[in-house]
């Protein structure tokens, strides 16, 4: 027998009204967009100059982000080390600091007069800040916890007697990690990926604090945004974000099936 | 010490659970060690893989420690001579049944022709010469178990370990995987291992049988002995005798206050009886005549067993008996009948403890 499930009204009204309240912002903006001179206005050289730039940065944040979020997810998940909750803890800051506050942090550590910083410029005459490096490294400071914390829970949420039969056959830590740990785990890898990157994508406030804003060099697409919406020019900014979540869309729909899907 | 291929004493402390058992295993030797779930079988094999460290004793294969806490000498399951089939296999799901045969000699150095090579041969020894493409998805249970097994042996392991091997599998799987593991079993020159709660895969798969119980050895030896003569309710249960425990003198032995059973065999001292359900016989009124155990005693429980019915009476000593349906008709069985059970000494068996 089926019996039909009423939804409660306390639960369905402020559930739509959510709903609405998400949806709307995107309506409004895709309302605005100036379909007519569109075209031309996609074809301008700052569009594609900071298009182009913040697709780099992002995508290099998000290599960075791997090269060191994957051994270290492996680390809080696998090895059992005095201090691990306090390391997890440390690595979540970054996700609930205003990124303001962490581009004048990474200034403090990595500027010309900084902790480290100053150390660089003496030794290589290295300098981060106002680079395009420097918008790599904002980026991969903010994006880095959301890359940890996925991998690190498809790490604990794999079976590790995989790994206990890799070392039965031969196989020591390292070449169980990479020859089976990261396969078995690499839907989560790549989720963990997508999510930093899109983290990176989106930068603003650690990046015009850290790198600041130059076209061509720092000025990400965020940045685009602000300054032209700053100038006057609501058309303009409205292009830029349509950009921006025409990227987004198009990246979470293309991995949404493969590695995304919550069962 | 010489002669055995495997020589340990295996001691693990882990919570208020301790493991303490010796094994010693001979070269081509397959040991079973049978015990009912929670006795520490699956910790005395991830002791002897090196996947969980000893807390005392010492683990030589082959003339090497591998484990011995007192000398500090560990060698990582990595360095071990040691193959694992682990119970639900553990095949990698993303290599090839041919990739995961291969992976053992492929982390001992061996370039990847000559490990395909080695694989391909593995897998046409259990019968899969053309699934070496597949993937562990689409394969069958009982086919994964042979990868799995290819996979443990492709190294030539001086031990092999299986973890209740056939429990994944269904009945009829079973049967056929069972012969198969035998036929390797025996043409494996090391020693083996088994792991399992079911009686018969051990009865049918090993040499000996070492029974564990609550992290202890309660009884070894080969299956006859251990059929014919259990010393727990455990294996007298698993190999279906009823067993009692008691003081021999002469012909009786005294089971339970002042209860005493008569065997035609000859016992002094502390001493366990057993004979099989099958040799008990039931009788609605006092039975006469040769039968010279006799008692009364009120049945408990009935249930079916193959052709037959297992009765179980309370008495001065519980028993389990097995009647056939049409004497169980003439008996009217119902829980709480009064009847009296009789036993032939001929039929029971006397040992000492």
């Amino acid at each position: 027998m089926t019996r039909r499930t009423r939804v409660p009204v306390p639960l369905l009204v402020p559930a739509a009204l959510g709903l609405v309240f998400l949806v709307l912002p995107l309506v409004g903006l895709l309302a605005r967009t100036p379909w007519s001179t569109l075209p031309q206005r996609l074809a301008e050289p700052e569009v594609a100059m900071a298009l182009r730039l913040s697709m780099l940065t992002s995508t290099l944040a998000t290599l960075l982000c791997l090269v060191f979020g994957v051994p270290l997810a492996w680390m809080l998940a696998r090895v059992e080390f005095p201090g691990r909750r306090l390391v997890r803890a440390l690595i979540t800051v970054p996700l609930v600091l205003p990124p303001v506050v962490g581009g004048i942090a990474l200034l403090l550590a990595l500027g010309r007069r900084g902790l480290v910083g100053s150390w660089l410029d003496e030794n290589f005459g290295f300098s981060l800040p106002f680079t395009t490096a420097g918008v790599v490294v904002a980026e991969a400071f903010v994006a880095l916890p959301f890359l940890v914390i996925s991998v690190e829970g498809a790490l604990r949420g794999a079976d590790t007697r995989y790994e206990e039969a890799a070392a039965t056959l031969g196989a020591t830590r390292w070449i169980s990690f990479t020859h089976v740990t990261l396969p078995l785990v690499a839907p989560g890898i790549a989720a963990g990926g997508v999510l930093c990157w899109a983290r990176a994508l989106g930068e603003f406030g650690a990046t015009i604090t850290f790198a600041g804003n130059f076209p061509g060099v720092t000025q990400t697409m965020p940045l685009a945004v602000y300054q032209t919406m700053e100038s006057g020019d609501l058309e303009g900014a409205v292009v830029l974000s349509l950009i921006l979540l025409a990227v987004s869309v198009t990246i979470l729909a293309a991995l949404r099936d493969r590695w995304l899907t919550t069962p | 010490m010489t002669g055995h291929l495997v020589d340990a004493r295996l001691q693990v402390r882990r919570g208020t659970f301790a493991l303490d058992i010796a094994l010693r295993i001979q070269p081509g030797e397959t040991v079973a060690l049978l015990g009912p779930n929670g006795a520490g079988k699956t910790t005395a094999l991830r002791a002897l893989a090196g996947l969980t460290p000893l807390s005392g004793g010492h683990l030589t294969v082959d003339g090497h420690d591998l484990d011995h806490p007192e000398k500090k000498t560990w060698v990582p399951p990595e360095q071990r001579p040691i193959g694992v089939v682990f119970q639900d296999y553990l095949l990698f799901p993303h290599l090839s049944a041919r990739d995961n045969v291969a992976f053992g000699p492929r982390r001992h150095g061996v370039d990847r022709r000559t490990a395909h090579a080695t694989a391909d041969r593995w897998l046409e020894r259990v019968g899969l010469a053309d699934h070496g493409r597949r993937k562990p998805r689409q394969l069958s249970g009982g086919q994964a178990q042979r990868v799995a097994l290819a996979r443990a042996l492709a190294l030539d392991p001086a031990l092999l370990l299986l973890d209740e091997p056939l429990a994944a599998l269904d009945a009829r799987t079973r049967l056929e995987t069972r012969a198969e593991l035998n036929r390797h079993l025996t043409a494996h020159p090391g020693a083996a291992l088994l792991v399992t709660h079911d009686p018969l895969d051990a009865l049918v798969l090993a040499d000996r049988l070492v029974i564990v119980e609550d992290g202890r050895v309660v009884q070894e030896g080969d299956a006859a002995t251990i059929t014919a003569r259990p010393r727990t309710d455990y294996v007298a249960r698993l190999v279906g005798l009823n067993l009692y425990r008691g003081r021999g003198d002469g012909h009786t032995v005294e089971v339970a206050g002042g209860f005493a059973l008569t065997t035609t065999d000859t016992v002094h001292g502390e001493a366990f009886v057993a004979f099989p359900p099958s040799a008990v016989a039931l009788h609605p009124h006092r039975p006469d005549g040769s039968p010279r155990n006799t008692w009364s005693a009120t049945l408990t429980d009935i249930q079916r067993h193959g052709d037959n019915l297992r009765v179980r009476l309370d008495g001065p000593i519980n028993v389990a008996a097995d009647i056939t349906p049409a004497a169980a008709a003439h008996l009217e069985l119902e829980p709480g009948r009064e009847l009296w059970v009789a036993v032939k000494a001929a039929e029971t068996r006397a040992y000492t403890a």
